[in-house]
């Protein structure tokens, strides 16, 4: 194990010496989205500066260089996740186009009137409104397994819900909202008990542990590149090879297709089946320059060291008169979302504003979160590995000083 | 500690936050229109007594950030006793003072409104005071449907 060295990580992220309102950065909302280490943007200069070309489109040394960078971040994607295949790995836009696509592809196929879908009561809104969609195009039924007043999947309940009818769950594998780790092995094998298959919203976990797809079994698992250090506008979608084989295509045009001719066409096979058009190369260029950086400090040495960040923030934030925190799961990712006594997250978002602190407040997309706690909306403190324990107790004493001031 | 922050919450915004005036049902209201604001969750219930074209009550009920409790809770004391034109006159002169687009905008044209001018500066909370207005102008014109700042 490789010493964890957070001094040395923070000066990777040169958006870390700047100054908010006069005051250090003290960045938190990181579930959000994360900042970007030199490495991501170095590479994304220098493939534009000496490496760029469309992919998969020509012979010239360009576009060969250019293909041969975006196809070695699939492998890095597939290694990083520990998938069989590089057929498994496609690059969409984020997890929100991967869901999606799942819905509308495998969904359409596989999910018809009457068959049901589950998906839990913390789930993102990207996790939530695509199975609606599908629903009403097929008549299938969405339904909800419920939480507990710590954040937690009501584990029995969710396994009442499976039966005959279930074609697919859905379920997000840590909570933006809430921080809650959902128990997704247990889930996973209940489903497959019934041969149903598992989607993983990996947006939230991907950052923060080591996701293994095979030994999690899940089928499809889905994140975005933005909250993994690298760059907006990619993601990805995992899913087991047999079930990509048989899924029709999600979009049609350029790449993903084998010949093309007025009367048919012959798709491509995977993984180009599902990218047509020129996909995002320097993001996904990018995303993998972000893996390679997160290897070489380990998800292991990461995971143990915001575990810790976690539980100094949470026993700090016990001690303030006045604040609940939302969301206290036992298997919890660094993430910190809380409400004040009469004070209103927005008023909490703008006066740590002023003090330099960037945390989110509002309803995190999850609207039925935020009513299954009668609340409007939360603050969330989301930390990344580059977080401090100094940087806690500046968003501490904020709060304690904002208090004072609304009296 | 928040001194950069003191055009923004004045002492009467942390007052009107504290203790909201004209807070309150009215059973006998002639308008009842609810504003919502889906980015914040802001959401509140405007009440109006009209005598013919006189607001004669105005009262509300929600939950809200200082800025918004505070807007609606002043509009409700500054709009009794007004006129429909004259309060879709303020409306048209808050307006313009919190989105800023007017550089000279004479505060002292809008009394005690003039306390919410510090969100200016803050474009993600112009919202949260015009919400309160928004919500008025649906009730003047007898939309009683609920409206959305969004
Ligand atoms: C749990 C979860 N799922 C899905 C998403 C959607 O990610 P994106 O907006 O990058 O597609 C998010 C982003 O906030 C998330 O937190």
């Amino acid at each position: 194990m490789t010493e964890f060295d957070v001094d040395k990580i923070r000066q990777d992220f040169p958006i870390l010496a700047e100054q908010i309102r006069k005051k250090p950065l003290v960045y938190l909302d990181n579930a959000a989205t994360c900042q970007k280490p030199q490495p991501v943007i170095d590479s994304i200069v220098h493939l534009y500066s000496h490496d760029y070309a469309n992919v998969h489109r020509g012979v010239h040394t360009l576009s060969v260089r250019s293909t041969d960078l975006f196809e070695s971040a699939r492998t890095k994607v597939k290694d990083f996740i520990n998938a069989r295949s590089d057929k498994e790995i496609i690059f969409v836009k984020g997890a929100t186009e991967a869901i999606n696509l799942v819905a509308q592809t495998y969904g359409k196929a596989n999910i018809h009137n009457g068959d049901e879908i589950i998906i839990t009561a913390m789930e993102h809104h990207s996790n939530i409104v695509p199975w609606q969609m599908l629903c009403e195009q097929t008549g299938a039924i969405l339904k909800v397994a419920p939480i507990n007043l710590q954040g937690e999947l009501i584990y029995d309940e969710f396994e009442k819900l499976i039966n005959d009818k279930t074609k697919l769950v859905s379920v997000v594998h840590m909570s933006n909202a809430l921080g809650t780790i959902n128990p997704v092995k247990q889930i996973i094998a209940a489903a497959h008990a019934r041969n149903i298959p598992v989607l993983l919203d990996g947006a939230q976990a991907i950052p923060h542990m080591t996701v293994d797809v095979q030994e999690l079994d899940c089928d499809f698992y889905v994140f975005s590149g933005h909250k993994l250090y690298g760059p907006t506008g990619v993601g990805v979608l995992y899913g087991k090879q047999a079930l990509l084989e048989a899924m029709p295509p999600y979009q049609g045009g350029g790449d993903m297709i084998r010949k093309v001719t007025f009367t048919e066409t012959e798709y491509n096979t995977l993984p180009y089946k599902f990218e047509a058009g020129t996909p995002d190369i320097a993001g996904v260029i990018a995303l993998g320059a972000a893996i390679d950086y997160l290897t070489a400090i380990g998800m292991d040495n990461i995971a143990a060291y915001e575990a810790e960040l976690l539980c100094y923030a949470t026993e700090k934030a016990l001690t303030i008169k006045g604040l609940r925190i939302i969301g206290e799961a036992e298997h919890k990712g660094a993430i910190l979302s809380f409400v004040l006594d009469k004070i209103h997250p927005h008023d909490i978002g703008t006066m740590l504003d002023s003090l330099g602190i960037a945390i989110r407040a509002g309803h995190h997309c999850a609207m039925p979160v935020m009513d299954f706690y009668q609340v409007p909306a939360t603050a969330r403190a989301s930390f990344a590995m580059y977080n401090t324990k100094a940087e806690i107790d500046v968003l501490m004493n904020g709060i304690t000083s904002l208090i004072e001031v609304f009296g | 500690m928040f001194d950069d922050l003191r055009d923004l919450y004045q002492e009467v915004i942390f007052d009107h936050n504290r203790n909201p005036r004209n807070f309150r049902v009215m059973d006998n209201a002639d308008r009842k229109v609810e504003g919502f604001n889906p980015l914040c969750g802001d959401r509140l219930t405007l009440f109006l007594k009209m005598k013919g074209n006189l607001i004669e009550e105005a009262s509300f009920q929600g939950s809200g950030c200082a800025i918004s409790t505070a807007s609606v809770s002043l509009m409700t004391e500054i709009i009794q006793g007004k006129t429909e034109a004259e309060a879709e006159e303020l409306f048209k002169k808050f307006h313009e003072m919190t989105t800023g687009k007017d550089e000279h905008f004479n505060l002292e044209a809008i009394g005690k409104l003039a306390v919410l001018a510090g969100v200016r500066e803050y474009p993600a909370r112009v919202k949260c005071a015009t919400l309160a207005w928004h919500t008025l102008d649906a009730a003047l014109k007898n939309e009683q449907q609920s409206i959305s700042t969004e």
